[in-house]
């Protein structure tokens, strides 16, 4: 229960993170994760690396589709992007990956602006169109620009070295994902409490009005698209680095509309959304899949008629969250949250 | 002298003539109103003061520069400020973050700053939050719903929460569109006493587009009627009450 809890400057009303209790719960929360991958198995820790690494791209997607407004089909070519950017300049040029992290970034976010300048001219759907035809148009080259992408055989990467030390197990690079996604949320979480924020959230509710209040829309537009595919970028770079191998089928269409859903299952616009978004996306199939094995030991049949129902099962969990709480699970989370500030006594 | 004014101002969409030839000039510390029927022009004139629309004739000074040319934003940096007839408000934001946001044009925090956030970003928040809490919503009486997300309010509070928005603008001049409309007698009479309080205490011009007589004839010291896309009289509001192209105007003429 939070009683008596007064601010007397601005700054402490400002905080993220404003009252003791919450600082308490994020220091144990940053424990667990220091803890976890000693106690977790290879397959665990997989899965949070993989988790982590959505997690950049969604906290991406988010600030362009969710604050700013800007619908687009095209992130997964983004993340794309910054994966081919990485092992391109790992294989060819022999940089190291800390400094191809960022270049992964600037690269997806150097497309990214050339995807997003008809933002000038076009809004909505015909806009999620443009960024559709930015999907297809970096898949294509992803699968025919063979000299430089490899063609349908993909690029083989190293594991990557940091100081001459290997990252090159599910353990060691766990600590490459969590730092740079602690980095991501942060500085995401950063830029909302700043004009740049509130301008993206100002052009989305409403943007003749935006423009009236001083804002330079196509700049702002322009900014939420280079930032959101930088995030795409490293997302990729990290991704590459971790399954040492992209081929074109790695970013498909649906790896776009994945991170779409990832965003909206999450909450539109907000920061704890995408990783919300992200984890469930990552972790709910895998949690299907598992129980299909349990129920497959029973009887061996299952599995061939249980399998397809996966898919459906997914896909009917997304839509009861979208009819329950269409803002989200950070919505979800806030609404438990109230609850529980006065619990036990409610009333 | 004069802060702004338009001159010759003429704008049409297609075939549609929507102004023709309108000139004004607004003093510096007046509340000028412009009043006329539905459907004359007036919310266009402050469209093409605000940048929103380019006209296809005729110029808009301001502060002895024109302007016609800038684009919205520049005007909004400038000292131009706005409210609207349906409110615009960013529904997803709270009350603060919606004051806040009027002041866009006069902070320098980029994305990068933005992105770290402390250091030079987090002073500037800090100063915009006390400059925000201690000018203007304690001015406005807003205290209580600062923390509330905006699609929540009633609509009275609704208007005074973009007034405060304008305000944040720090603005030279304030273009008022219908900001009692749809209002009780008791939320006009605050938002009139409000706009009175800008005036006198702040020294803001401003340029009001109102249907409220009582109202427009109590607090402007000039107005300017519009019908069908011309400028039909101009003076004090007594001058204005009188004049029979006004009479006209609004009550129509007897038929012989």
């Amino acid at each position: 229960m939070r009683i008596g809890d007064y601010k007397v400057s601005y700054g402490a009303d400002e905080a993220v993170f404003r009252t003791g209790t919450v600082r308490v719960w994020m220091i144990v929360l940053f424990l667990a994760m220091a803890v976890f991958p000693f106690w977790a198995g290879d397959y665990l820790l997989y899965m949070a690396n993989l988790t982590g690494i959505a997690i950049v791209a969604a906290v991406g997607l988010n600030i362009l589709t969710g604050a700013a407004g800007q619908i687009s089909l095209g992130h997964a070519a983004f993340v794309g992007i910054g994966a081919y950017t990485s092992a391109i300049l790992i294989t060819k040029l022999g940089l190291p990956f800390i400094i191809c992290l960022p270049l992964s970034g600037l690269s997806a976010a150097l497309f990214g602006v050339i995807v997003g300048a008809p933002s000038m001219r076009m809004k909505g759907l015909y806009l999620c169109i443009a960024t559709l035809a930015a999907q297809v148009i970096f898949e294509y080259l992803f699968k025919n620009w063979e000299s430089l992408t490899g063609g349908i055989r993909g690029i083989n990467v190293p594991a990557p070295t940091i100081f001459g030390f290997e990252f090159n197990n599910e353990f060691r690079f766990y600590f490459i994902t969590v730092p740079v996604v602690i980095i991501v949320v942060t500085a995401a979480r950063n830029l909302f409490r700043t004009r740049v924020g509130r301008a993206f959230i100002a052009i989305r509710d409403r943007d003749f009005s935006a423009q009236l209040m001083g804002i330079n829309l196509f700049r702002y537009k322009l900014y939420a698209f280079a930032l959101s595919s930088f995030l795409a970028g490293v997302a990729g770079c990290l991704w590459v680095n971790f399954i040492k191998i992209v081929t074109p089928e790695h970013f498909p269409l649906h790896e776009s509309i994945r991170y779409l859903a990832m965003i909206i299952v999450g909450g539109l616009g907000s920061v704890l959304g995408s990783i919300f978004g992200a984890i469930f996306m990552t972790i709910i199939p895998e949690v299907l899949k598992s129980m299909l094995n349990i129920v497959s030991a029973f009887s061996p049949d299952a599995m061939a008629y249980l399998s397809p129902l996966q898919t459906v099962v997914f896909g009917l969990l997304i839509v009861v969250f979208l009819v329950f709480e269409p803002h989200g699970l950070a919505e979800m989370w806030r609404r438990v949250k109230d609850y529980f500030r006065l619990w036990p006594f409610e009333h | 002298m004069a802060i702004l004014s338009v001159e010759d101002l003429s704008l049409s969409f297609g075939g549609l003539k929507v102004l023709s030839e309108v000139g004004f000039a607004v003093e510096d510390g007046d509340i000028f109103a412009i009043i006329g029927p539905n459907g004359a022009g007036k919310t266009s004139i402050l469209n093409c003061i605000g940048g929103f629309y380019r006209p296809q004739k005729g110029k808009v000074i301001f502060e002895g520069s024109d302007i016609t040319r800038r684009s919205p934003d520049r005007r909004a940096a400038l000292g131009l400020a706005r409210t609207f007839q349906n409110i615009a408000l960013y529904r997803g934001m709270t009350v603060l973050d919606n004051i806040k946001l009027g002041a866009h044009a006069h902070l320098h925090t980029g994305l990068l700053k933005g992105l770290l956030y402390w250091g030079p970003a987090a002073r500037e928040e800090m100063a915009l939050r006390q400059e925000v809490e201690e000018d203007i919503i304690d001015f406005l009486e807003i205290e209580a719903i600062r923390k509330l997300p905006v699609a929540s309010l009633a609509y009275g509070l609704q208007k005074r929460v973009e007034l405060a928005r304008a305000l944040a603008m720090r603005p030279k001049v304030l273009l008022m569109d219908e900001p009692v409309a749809g209002m009780n007698a008791e939320e006009t009479e605050d938002m009139a006493r409000f706009i009175l309080d800008i005036k006198e205490e702040r020294g803001i011009t401003i340029v009001i587009i109102e249907h409220d007589m009582n109202v427009i004839m109590d607090i402007s010291d000039r107005v300017s009627v519009i019908n069908f896309g011309q400028k039909i009289a101009e003076g004090t509001p007594d001058e204005v009450q009188a004049h029979p192209e006004v009479i006209k105007a609004y009550l129509g003429e007897k038929r012989d």
